[in-house]
């Protein structure tokens, strides 16, 4: 299913019924979307992109250890 | 509607630019003959002559339908030199002189074609073509984008033997001129509103400049490709499928700019597949990869020159991409246009 | 934060290789989404894993479950010259019965590509004279999204919108699909992006009642053999529970946001899925608060959710995972994606059209 995509959040602005809309910087690419699902989300904060709403927050304790469990796996794997 | 509008067409197109009367004549008067400027063309007959020596000659035509007219990076004027200049190149040609057809639609600003048709000027002086004969129709609103352009184009083969698919052989190597997709995601890019913090400019240039410096630094070509629709993955299926011989293209070789490569992961797009206007592929002995990558390595249009691919290795007529995984994924022609997805 | 550390070519020898070393005896493991079954045929995961480990691809294709009447009935209406059809790309190839949108666009229907269903709202703003219709397809990755945009037709009082809603969600499907005796699945990797919506809270139930572990898996390839490796360690414990290998992105409970939306917008109907038939509570129905923009009820009074396909297509089979899209007979003969005969093989998320694509080649 689901082509989703990390990025960035630049900016917030709210919308015309209240909802808050991010420009957000996919790896240099930016573009709009809505943060009507994640709405505690501030900017600096990576979130995951699905036709043009963001539906998660990156945690980055858990993309920290995710990362490490990899240094570990490489190290071993040495 | 029966009867065009006996305006004077001031500031845009009207039927009665396509009529062939007085407003078709003080279009090429005034817009196509200056800018196109040359002896072939001055005499606006109905057809130009030259004598051209013997030899082989290449004659190919394109037509442009690109929408929207200007795009980051160039427009559809630049494409419609660039495109046939390059068919002409492709064959080892040194390009000589194009047409330009043009169908307009009704309501198309003048200063839109203007601008456009002085772009197509610069680009062929640039390239040291002259646009020596053309044809203008007019469609009415609705019928067409604005404008479309078919150019044909006639040059002067400058190689011993014939370049194509037959000459390719096992051993040889795959030469690209540089990255990948940067005329496809430009585009693509501007429909879908992406704003990038590095412009991204599609490709459109002229090829033939570096393909003549190959040529006349003596290396063998077998075959020469350019990257249009559908991508580097697409030419290497058809060369492979037109040679009958595998084709292995290295995944790590290949170069892809960064915007290019974020604009594909955002729209779900595989660069492989995406439009190029000013790449192509060579197809020379192994023995002779390194001089022909000296001689692009010192044009501007190819310093980003590398071995791509190599032929034989795989099921002759299949083309296969390397992964960075150590796999094999065999590559094929798409059968549409790639489409930016959700799923 | 990029995903280059999840396409790590390094890390993901090293898992194949942990996962080899793990495995005792033969396991089969259905990965969920289109999605993943793509980038597993891409790069050729699959062939970096031992032979005992069987992968079957799942039906997680919302393009090739999509029901054909739900298309036919987005085509009728798109060759309305008051309606203008908003659609995600994915769609516009893939035929109903008979026809594509695509082919209705060719004839003269006003049809739209949508990046965002929040587009579509706009176009009905602007354009007050027309009929706006969203082509509202998609797993619960989507379905907020679509939701959101009837919430904000309905907060701006709009009058010209409408969406088709044709969704489809995982767990009932799960579960139909595991009751199957003709199953031999003996582990899940549940879609990632799903269960950043849904969160997994639903799956205990599931892997209990058909004692099959259930991993939460994302899409990257790193992120795949990660999947694969904890349902492997779980499978050779003998452990039918739920794994979260997506914790970047997914909690239990998944996004509350998203899921009140769904809730307050959706009520959960029976959904026909093309090729697999009608499977109780799977879709999605719009609430009578918001039935002024069901398009369903609003161009055909009376009328009410597709049903499913009668009888199954070729599809059947290769969307419940029972054969491979090669081992069906037409596959790549009578079958190609320039001439479909049934909707994976149209899908770019679709097994058979993967299958096509990727299907190992032979070594020279």
């Amino acid at each position: 299913m689901c082509l989703a995509v990390p990025g960035r959040i630049l900016d917030k602005r709210a919308d015309a019924i209240a909802t808050w809309l991010a420009r957000v910087d996919f790896d240099g690419v930016i573009k709009e979307v809505s943060l009507a699902f994640v709405p505690e989300a501030e900017v600096g904060d990576h979130v995951l992109i699905h036709a043009g709403f963001a539906i998660a927050v990156l945690s980055a304790e858990e993309a920290a250890a995710t990362l490490a469990e990899f240094a570990a796996l490489a190290a071993g794997a040495r | 509607m029966s009867c065009p509008l006996p305006s004077d067409g001031r500031d845009r197109i009207t039927l009665a630019h396509g009529s062939g009367g007085r407003l078709t004549r003080r279009l090429v008067e005034e817009i196509f003959a200056p800018a196109f400027d040359n002896a072939l063309l001055a005499p606006l007959c109905d057809a130009a002559v030259w004598t051209e020596h013997a030899g082989r000659l290449a004659f190919t035509t394109d037509a442009y339908v690109v929408s929207p007219l200007v795009f980051p990076g160039g427009d559809i004027g630049h494409l419609a030199v660039c495109g046939t200049v390059n068919d002409l190149a492709m064959m080892g040609a040194r390009p000589k002189h194009l047409s330009a057809a043009f169908v307009l639609e009704e309501g198309l600003p003048l200063a839109v074609l203007k601008d456009l048709v002085r772009s197509m000027a610069a680009c062929a002086r640039e390239a040291g073509v002259a646009i020596v004969t053309g044809d203008t129709k007019v469609v009415e609103r609705g019928k067409g984008d604005g404008l479309y352009v078919t150019t044909a184009g006639v040059g002067v083969c400058a190689t011993a033997t014939p370049l194509g698919p037959s000459m390719i052989a096992d051993g040889d190597v795959v030469i690209v001129n540089g990255d990948l997709g940067r005329h496809g995601m430009a585009i693509m890019a501007h429909r879908a509103g992406l704003e990038f913090d590095e412009p991204l400019l599609s490709d459109v240039a002229c090829l033939h400049e570096p393909v003549l410096a190959l040529i006349e630094a003596g290396i063998p070509l077998h075959c020469l490709r350019d990257l249009t629709r559908g991508g580097l993955a697409t030419a290497i299926v058809e060369l492979a499928q037109a040679s009958a011989r595998g084709v292995v293209v290295d995944g790590g070789a290949i170069v892809v700019s960064r915007p290019v490569a974020a604009a594909c992961d955002l729209l779900g797009l595989d660069p492989l597949y995406v439009a190029n206007e000013g790449r192509f592929v060579a197809c020379v002995p192994a023995s002779a990869a390194d001089a022909a990558l000296a001689v692009l390595h010192a044009h501007p249009l190819a310093r980003e020159a590398r071995v791509v691919g190599r032929v034989g290795g795989v099921t002759p007529g299949w083309a296969v991409l390397e992964t960075p995984y150590g796999t094999r994924q065999k590559l094929d022609l798409l059968s549409g246009d790639q489409l930016p997805r959700i799923c | 934060m990029s995903n280059a550390p999840y396409r790590d070519p390094g890390i993901v020898r090293a898992l194949a290789q942990a996962i080899a070393a793990r495995m005792t005896r033969p396991w089969s493991v259905m990965e969920i989404c289109g999605g993943q079954t793509h980038a597993i045929l891409k790069y050729g995961l699959d062939q970096l894993l031992p032979k005992e480990l069987t992968l079957i691809h799942g039906p997680g294709c919302p393009v090739c479950v999509t029901p054909a009447e739900a298309i036919d009935f987005a085509v009728a209406l798109a060759a309305r010259p008051d309606v203008v059809l908003c659609t995600y790309a994915d769609m516009l190839r893939v035929p109903g019965t008979s026809q594509a949108l695509l082919d209705a666009r060719a004839a003269g229907g006003d049809v739209r590509m949508v990046y965002s269903p929040l587009e579509a709202v706009t176009i009905a703003r602007e354009h007050p004279a027309r009929e706006i219709v969203l082509f509202a397809i998609g797993f619960e990755t989507t379905a907020p999204g679509n939701a959101q945009a009837i919430l904000s037709a309905a907060s701006a009082g709009l009058a010209n919108f409408a969406a088709i809603v044709a969704q489809v969600t995982v767990p009932a499907a799960l579960d139909a699909l595991l009751d199957d005796p003709r199953q031999r699945i003996d582990g899940l990797l549940a879609a990632g992006h799903v269960c950043t919506v849904t969160g997994y809270d639903e799956y205990h139930a599931l892997a209990a009642r058909h004692a099959t572990p259930i991993v939460v898996t994302g899409f990257e390839p790193v992120d795949l053999l990660r999947g694969l490796q904890r349902c492997v360690e779980l499978l050779e414990a003998g452990r039918a529970e739920v794994a979260n290998c997506y914790e970047r992105y997914v909690s239990e409970h998944g996004n509350a946001a998203a899921r009140a939306l769904l809730s307050r917008v959706f009520a959960p109907a029976d959904m026909g899925w093309r090729g697999l038939g009608t499977i109780p509570a799977s879709g999605y129905r719009i609430r009578e608060e918001f039935a002024a923009f069901d398009a369903w009820r609003k161009f055909v009074p009376g009328s009410s959710l597709p049903r499913s396909d009668a009888g199954e297509c070729l599809a059947g089979e290769v969307l419940r995972g029972l054969k491979k899209p090669n081992e069906c007979p037409a596959f790549g003969t009578r079958c190609t994606p320039a001439q479909p005969l049934g909707a994976p093989m149209v899908s770019g998320e679709g097994a058979c059209a993967a299958y096509f694509r990727y299907r190992p080649p032979a070594a020279a």
